[in-house]
């Protein structure tokens, strides 16, 4: 049997899914549109009857293109996810507007469970609920009452569902009503109408209403959105989830980053030597670990994120940041987001997923990547070494320090910049609108919000994954092979050479893989695409590292390193500085100069040199035209941005 | 007399006495801006643009685009909770 549950956002929707279902669930697909629909198993006795979570509506009537597939399906028999049995949610201490759906609900017929939610929510606000009179007023429905918070009433909907289906309304709830259609928004207002005086009518005679002092709510939020200590508090909260994201996930990347490395020499040494042994130890093993590396800031965005939205904080984010936000597109939605990718673009991308409305969270997606991230921290910091001087200007500011203030500030502003431009280009026929519930404040319930993690984890590791495996597969091959007998000629030349010279066996090493590189596919691309970036700045070398390095920005470095033979220390790459500053053009002048250096951090700043946050743009859009688009306008952005600093310093 | 919602002030009750034509008015009717009702104007946000209205039970924030599509009078009648 299949169950659809439908209900109005905070509701308590998704924590009576995680009670019925606990951890057998799963994300698929709602065909034709790009919302996720969770699946989860009940088991009832010997039967397995599946749950599907519909997104969160206050209508039948979609008022946003995800809310669609709740109308569709719904009217839609020969559609595959066409329920036996619809279970709505029901928000009890809010009881009006939430009768108004399931009422809507009721009138299509169809065999539906009415469960009651938080009714200690309802009971502390004086309210109380005459359910057997309720009953009489929707006699084909089954009605519980339950508390999915603490856990109570699983047992009670279970034993509903078992005969709950056979059990259909009769009469409507309002009489004579039909389902208008999508575009007749007279038909709807009318019902709404008719329908909002009958459930005020029921509501006074179900609903005892008893005068409790109440806690002041309004207390908590006029600090919460207190036009200063709103902000500061944002800030401060910010600040935290940022030193976890950002220092504190160092240590598993890394020790997930060893242990990878450990593994490829493991296998390399237990394979019999090959194409097999090198496609598995440096081409499979290192593309899963570029996979699972990315594990635990997802983990740790989305465990804060979560913990924000369970407690009805996040809607008052939105609620401040909406106003400052609107004027590029953007959503008050857009902000977590947003932030969210200084750290990293990859958990950014999947967190505008609360973004109702489909335009601003497009733009959202489109310009998250242009935040500049952590990978790029490496980047900067060596090429700012290279070429800024260390001195202070005004008396008291670090150079250094006020370039890499001003290539997170041009990636800040050109991140509005460009959301503004989308905002004029991409037509939709939706006008941009914020109707926000601001739920009361509720303490986080830890197993929705591990779930969460779970699932977020999830649908990375196994959707954007593959995406992400195969092209770093594709770039060792390319690194690792080279046309006709260019290879084996390189290392035959590499090791005439160190013979000549005298290198010891760790040199030889390096001088090889520098000339295999450099005879590779990839050395042969970089090298012809020498024409194109030369008004940059850039030599071969240079183009060889930009093609290596679309698999994470910060390949950026080890690339280089590899091609001039240079053994990467990790300490501040103190030798490879030394070597880029001997690299001198042919006219004597030095390769890296002020001007080359800032035109390639500028290029950084812009250019999407990120195969995993393209892989999780298409698994978040569906469709490939979105992450293709953002490459090319972020690649084309990079390109001009780059000219220009570059003629401007030289 | 009849103004619209974005021009009420905080703290003051209002009943809703009309919602003006337009593409979004089936989707505040849903919401519960229903004609009659009365809500009250919590707060607003620093700009003074969205605001947060309560209404029956629970409370909502419209930008004041929204907001002015809502015709009110005030009144000193309190929201039902």
């Amino acid at each position: 049997m299949k169950i659809a549950l439908l209900g109005n956002p905070n509701t308590g929707k998704s924590s009576v899914f995680n009670m019925l279902t606990g951890l057998r669930q799963h994300v698929g697909n709602f065909p034709g549109v790009t919302v996720d629909k969770k699946i989860g198993n009940i088991k009832i006795g010997v039967e397995t009857h599946k749950l599907i979570d519909f997104p969160g509506t206050y209508s039948l009537y979609p008022r946003s293109k995800d809310e669609q597939v709740v109308y569709d399906v719904l009217n839609d028999s020969s559609s595959q996810d066409y329920p036996d049995l619809i279970m709505v949610i029901a928000d009890a201490s809010n009881l009006e507007r939430n009768l108004f759906f399931f009422s809507q609900i009721y009138d299509l017929g169809m065999p539906c469970i009415l469960v009651l939610n938080m009714n200690d929510v309802a009971q502390r606000a004086g309210k109380h609920i005459n359910i057997e009179r309720l009953k009489e007023a929707f006699p084909g429905a089954s009605i519980e009452g339950i508390n999915a918070r603490l856990g109570t009433g699983k047992e009670r909907i279970l034993s509903l569902l078992e005969n709950a289906a056979d059990r259909r309304p009769e009469n409507k709830f309002l009489k004579g009503s039909e389902i208008c259609s999508l575009d007749d928004l007279q038909c709807q207002e009318q019902e709404a109408s008719l329908r909002y005086q009958q459930i005020s009518g029921l509501i006074k005679e179900i609903q005892e209403n008893k005068e409790i002092p109440k806690k002041d709510m309004n207390k908590i939020d006029k600090i919460l959105v207190h036009p200063v200590f709103g902000y500061v508090i944002f800030a401060a909260i910010l600040m935290v989830i940022f030193q976890f994201i950002y220092s504190f996930a160092a240590y598993p990347m890394d020790l997930i980053d060893g242990w990878f490395a450990e593994l490829s020499v493991f296998l390399s040494r237990s394979i019999p030597e090959g194409i097999f042994s090198d496609l598995i130890s440096q081409g499979i093993v290192p593309g899963i670990g570029g996979v699972i590396i990315f594990i635990p800031q997802i983990a740790l965005l989305f465990f804060f994120v979560s913990i924000l939205e369970e407690t009805g904080y996040l809607a008052r984010v939105v609620f401040i940041m909406d106003r400052l936000m609107r004027p590029f597109g953007l959503n008050g939605k857009s902000t977590v987001p947003l932030l969210s990718s200084v750290a990293c673009a990859i958990p950014g991308v999947m967190a505008a997923r609360t973004i109702t409305d489909w335009k601003e969270r497009m733009i959202t997606i489109l310009v998250a990547p242009l935040m500049s991230c952590s990978a790029r921290i490496p980047v900067y910091t060596l090429l700012i070494a290279l070429v800024i001087p260390n001195q202070t200007v005004f008396g008291f500011i670090n150079l250094q320090g006020l370039v890499l203030f001003s290539l997170y500030a041009l990636g800040l502003v050109s991140a509005l910049v460009v959301a503004w431009i989308l905002k004029i280009f991409i037509k939709t026929r939706e006008k941009g609108f914020l109707l926000l519930e601001l739920p009361g404040y509720k303490a986080p319930q830890l197993k929705n919000v591990g779930i969460t993690v779970l699932e977020k984890v999830k649908v990375f590791v196994f959707d954007a994954g593959k995406v992400i495996m195969a092209i770093s597969i594709i770039l060792w091959a390319l690194a690792s092979y080279g046309p006709g007998d260019n290879m084996i000629n390189a290392e035959i030349e590499a090791r005439k050479s160190a013979l000549a010279h005298q290198l010891d066996q760790e040199k030889t090493e390096q001088l090889i893989a520098s000339e295999k590189l450099e005879h590779s596919y990839i050395g042969v691309f970089g090298k012809s695409i020498e024409p194109v970036i030369r008004p940059l700045g850039y030599d071969w070398k240079v183009g060889i590292s930009l093609i290596t390095s679309f698999a994470a920005r910060e390949v950026f470095v080890g690339s280089l390193a590899t091609i001039y033979a240079i053994h990467d220390d990790g300490e501040e790459n103190k030798r490879l500085i030394d070597r880029l500053r001997e690299e001198k053009r042919r006219d004597g002048t030095p390769v890296y100069s002020l001007a080359m250096g800032l035109s390639l951090m500028v290029y950084y700043v812009f250019a999407m040199q990120c195969m995993s946050t393209l892989a999780v743009v298409k698994r978040e859009t569906k469709s490939w035209k979105w992450p293709l688009f953002q490459l090319a306008f972020m690649g084309v952005l990079a390109y001009v941005g780059a000219w220009i600093t570059f003629t401007i310093f030289s | 007399m009849t103004e619209s919602l974005d021009h009420i002030a905080p703290g003051q009750h209002a009943q809703i006495t009309e919602i003006l034509h337009n593409d979004l008015k089936p989707q505040l009717m849903e919401m519960g801006l229903i004609k009659g009702r009365i809500v009250e104007v919590l707060f607003t946000a620093p700009f003074g643009d969205p605001i947060a209205i309560k209404l029956n039970g629970y409370v909502l924030s419209l930008r004041l685009d929204e907001a002015a599509l809502i015709q009110v009078k005030t009144t000193n009648e309190l929201v039902n909770s």
